[in-house]
């Protein structure tokens, strides 16, 4: 099967962000996002998810290199320091390029 | 006298199994769940009761307790940074959770009140929801001064429409609304199931104070001292208040604990947001694993006896 080169960028953070991040990455070019509840530990500790303040959540982004690009260089600028949160970005194949 | 309330046994059992590390953990639905339930609860009474009473008359209850919300950050807030010698993104967040109530806190002095037949004015969860937003602005504006660049537009949604502000008030205007007679086919889930709700509410609880120990040895004593002496003293600020406002021994007892309580739920969220430079960790280990099991285990039949203190000899 045919498919298109695009970026996953995957966001792993505090769940107090999610609107905020949601209006960032659609002013950033993101066609789409999706969030799952998530919980592990990292350097600022165990996050439960028993409730909100330790809730974390994973946003999943489909787009391409530029914009993927841009939302990795704007969280890091805006949130890195002050927020639990990391970032990674994977390559996929996507069917429908003109969806991303 | 009844003997210990089950609602704090619950909240023990919560403590110990965290303690212990027992795999017991409550879905984070569930605990929004209930925490939907206490919130609109306690909404719909208090705004049965408004429905009977003229707002122009509670005037003066109001004014004073919004001065009460502002006031108490800002005696916070030198007490972190001389003694705590916090920074003051840190002391104003703590400032602004001290400033603000805890609900979990007010249902249990409530569910004790109600145990042992003590009457207090109805009206206490309108008292309850102003206090939980002054001093969110106060803590903001003490870490990080008027010129600075918060967006106080997203800031005022924030606290206007955080869950638990809108569920409060949501309530109150439903009881309101409503009326006592309307009201009946949902009494049931609200008023029926509220003390097995708050216990299961404080065996999550329990969890998550247990969680902070950690933080609490890390962070040491003076979040302990803080959190423990200053709920004392919020609690004569507002006994005093409400003894001058004149309610009864009830409703100055609780108005005593809302002053004593941290809040958990509104002002986290909000300082994470408007003062990301804090860490929460700081507030939420004092307010958490320090002030809340306080109010719970010793505070409320504390802030009982300064009621009674306070109408005694004041007449």
């Amino acid at each position: 099967m045919r498919t298109e080169a695009r970026k996953l960028v995957t966001i792993v953070t505090e769940a107090a962000l999610e609107r905020r991040l949601a209006d960032d990455l659609k002013r950033l070019g993101a066609h789409g996002y999706t969030v799952s509840d998530a919980r592990g530990e990292g350097s600022r500790g165990v996050r439960s998810a028993g409730w909100e303040a330790s809730s974390n959540i994973r946003v999943e982004v489909v787009c391409d290199e530029p914009t993927a690009d841009a939302i990795a260089a704007h969280l890091r600028r805006h949130y890195y320091d002050h927020y639990a949160m990391i970032l990674y970005l994977g390559d996929v194949g996507v069917l429908r390029p003109e969806k991303f | 006298m009844p003997g210990i309330d089950p609602i704090v046994l619950f909240f023990l059992l919560g403590l110990a199994a965290g303690l212990a590390r027992s795999d017991l953990r409550l879905p984070g639905a569930i605990y929004e769940f209930l925490s939907v339930i206490l919130l609109l609860a306690i909404g719909l009474k208090g705004g049965v009761e408004l429905a009977q009473q003229s707002l122009p008359a509670l005037l003066p209850q109001i004014i004073a307790v919004l001065l009460m919300g502002l006031i108490l950050p800002l005696l916070a807030y030198p007490v972190l940074r001389l003694l705590g010698r916090l920074g003051r993104a840190d002391a104003g967040s703590i400032a602004a959770h001290y400033g603000s109530v805890s609900v979990g806190t007010y249902a249990v002095a409530v569910a004790w009140l109600v145990a042992r037949d003590i009457s207090f004015e109805a009206h206490m969860p309108l008292l309850l929801v102003l206090l939980e937003m002054p001093a969110i602005v106060v803590g903001i504006l003490l870490a990080r001064g008027v010129a600075a660049d918060t967006d106080w537009r997203k800031l005022a949604h924030e606290v206007f429409l955080g869950k638990s502000i809108v569920l409060l008030v949501g309530g109150l205007l439903i009881g309101w609304a409503a009326g006592p007679q309307a009201l009946q086919p949902v009494s049931g889930l609200f008023f029926g199931l509220f003390h097995g709700v708050l216990a299961l509410f404080l065996l999550e609880m329990g969890l998550v104070a247990a969680g902070q120990v950690g933080s609490l040895r890390r962070h040491g004593l003076f979040l302990a001292g803080f959190g423990i002496l200053f709920p004392l003293f919020g609690a004569l600020v507002g006994g005093g208040l409400g003894w001058l406002l004149g309610l009864s021994v009830g409703g100055t007892m609780l108005l005593a604990t809302l002053a004593a309580s941290a809040s958990y739920i509104a002002v986290p969220a909000a300082m994470r947001l408007a003062l990301p430079e804090a860490n929460p960790t700081l507030s939420l280990t004092a307010s958490l694993g320090v002030t809340f099991p306080f109010n719970i285990l010793i505070g409320i039949p504390l802030y009982q006896r300064l009621a009674e203190l306070l109408h005694a000899t004041g007449g």
